[in-house]
């Protein structure tokens, strides 16, 4: 059975793209493939790790197991909208940078879109509101005690707190 | 691993949806947020040539107020169901449940109707519906039609909604003050239940949905009548794994789910107790 394309138009990291798609393309492959978004890592491919995170409609989603057609008519954020386009990294990542929140790296896109999630909802969130909102993310290098580290380290360094004690 | 190949319809509303299954037949499947369907096409273990695509249909998404029951659309997710002001009061049970789904991304996509029409016996939500006496309601070509939850978990993977109908409501009953508890067993955050069990107890009512104790999701008779009958805490959870069918795997073997049936059961009527008000 010939599966004819599909066009999507979908928002990413602020530009409105429009592509034919193959139905059954996942939204990770979209990203990576269609439009060179290589940030978003593809760790399992089966909704486990986290690794694919990005936001949809401002909610993190695994990438891995979403349609680029379900994103159709929506907007996606992924870890390239992070930093400034001078490269200058945002509160997040300098948290990462500071407290040494990764090792080999593989993980962090998903690590930091998953926070991104977080902190928008939660600028202040405790220890444990941190793990929990990390639970479908998986990292086989810091032990987490140091991702937790900086995403606090983002909290207490944000825009706005400075002066505050 | 990439779905195969497929027709891609996206319709915007019941009718549609039903009037695609209706034409296509067993060939089609609905695809609300994907979170069990996808997984099994990335697997091959399910290929539909037609996927229906429900994500679009803004109508099923809502928790309303409806008297003594709290409506739910089928497509509200597992993430609105955790957030809903209504349900803190009117549905604890089912808002506490809904937050231990999975992780965070999966509760983005993730809907009730989904989760529910999956049939696993190791979700948590059947649990609850079935705790909780839910009313299901069925559209299809000829109307529509309400279930009760026992009604409803027919068998492994198996539910009423036939292949031409269509999940669309949910009903729970407003909780108003009984006790109630959610306890999932897992090893590891994201993982389903080893085993867990949806109580609620209070003003002589009594409802126990237990998560993969049998092939489906499954009520504690025993438990349930019991309580009813005024028996203490502990004879009461003594009697858990009355009645089920544990499967065994590389977690757990049958006894011990037996055993964790019992255990959980009986933590679940002490905290219910603690709730009542
Ligand atoms: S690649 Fe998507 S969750 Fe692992
Ligand atoms: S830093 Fe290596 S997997 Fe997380």
């Amino acid at each position: 059975m010939a599966a004819s394309l599909v066009e999507v138009h979908i928002r990413i990291n602020g530009s409105s793209t429009t592509t034919e798609v193959e139905p059954r393309q996942l939204l990770v492959q979209h990203l990576r493939e269609d439009h060179h978004l290589r940030g978003t890592h593809v760790g399992c491919d089966t909704s486990n790790c986290g690794a694919c995170t990005v936001l949809l409609d401002g909610k993190a989603v695994k990438s891995c197991t979403v349609l680029a057609v379900q994103a159709d008519g929506r907007e996606v954020e992924t870890v390239e909208s992070l930093a400034a386009p001078d490269g200058t990294l945002n509160q997040l990542q300098e948290g990462f940078r500071f407290e040494h929140g990764l090792q080999c790296g593989f993980c962090t896109p998903g690590m930091l879109m998953a926070c991104t999630s977080l902190l928008a909802n939660n600028p202040d969130p405790s220890e444990l509101e941190i793990r929990q909102s990390l639970e479908g993310n998986l990292c086989r290098c810091t032990g987490y005690e140091m991702i937790v580290r900086s995403v606090r380290w983002a909290a207490e360094h944000r825009a706005g707190r400075e002066g505050e004690k | 691993m990439i779905p195969s190949k497929f027709d891609y319809l996206r319709v915007e509303s019941a009718a549609e949806a039903i009037a695609a299954l209706t034409q296509h037949g067993s060939e089609a499947k609905l695809l609300a947020g994907g979170h069990s369907l996808l997984p099994l096409m990335k697997l091959r273990l399910a290929n539909p040539e037609v996927l229906i695509d429900m994500g679009h249909i803004d109508d099923l998404r809502y928790i309303r107020d409806a008297g003594h029951q709290v409506a739910v659309g089928a497509l509200t997710t597992l993430d609105d169901l955790t957030s809903a002001h209504l349900l803190k009061t009117a549905a604890p049970l089912l808002a506490t449940a809904a937050a231990t789904v999975g992780d965070p991304q999966v509760r983005t996509c993730g809907t009730i109707g989904g989760t529910l029409v999956h049939g696993d016996p190791a979700g948590d939500l059947p649990a609850v519906a079935i705790a909780m006496r839910a009313d299901l309601v069925i559209e299809g070509p000829s109307g529509s039609r309400v279930v009760s939850a026992d009604d409803f978990f027919l068998g492994f993977l198996e539910t009423a909604v036939a292949a031409d109908e269509l999940l669309t409501e949910i009903r729970f009953p407003k909780m108003d003050g009984v006790g109630w508890s959610f306890q999932k067993f897992n090893r590891r955050a994201q993982d389903y239940a080893i085993v867990g069990v949806a109580l609620v107890s209070g003003g002589g009512q009594c409802g126990v949905g237990l998560v993969n104790m049998a092939s489906r999701p499954l009520r504690s008779e025993a438990v349930e009548s019991a309580v009813r009958g005024g028996a203490s805490y502990e004879d009461a959870s003594e009697v858990a794994a009355d009645g089920t069918e544990p499967s065994q795997d590389l977690n757990a073997s049958a006894d011990y789910r037996r055993h964790l049936a019992r255990v959980l059961v009986g933590r679940a009527l002490v905290e219910a107790a603690s709730r009542k008000h």
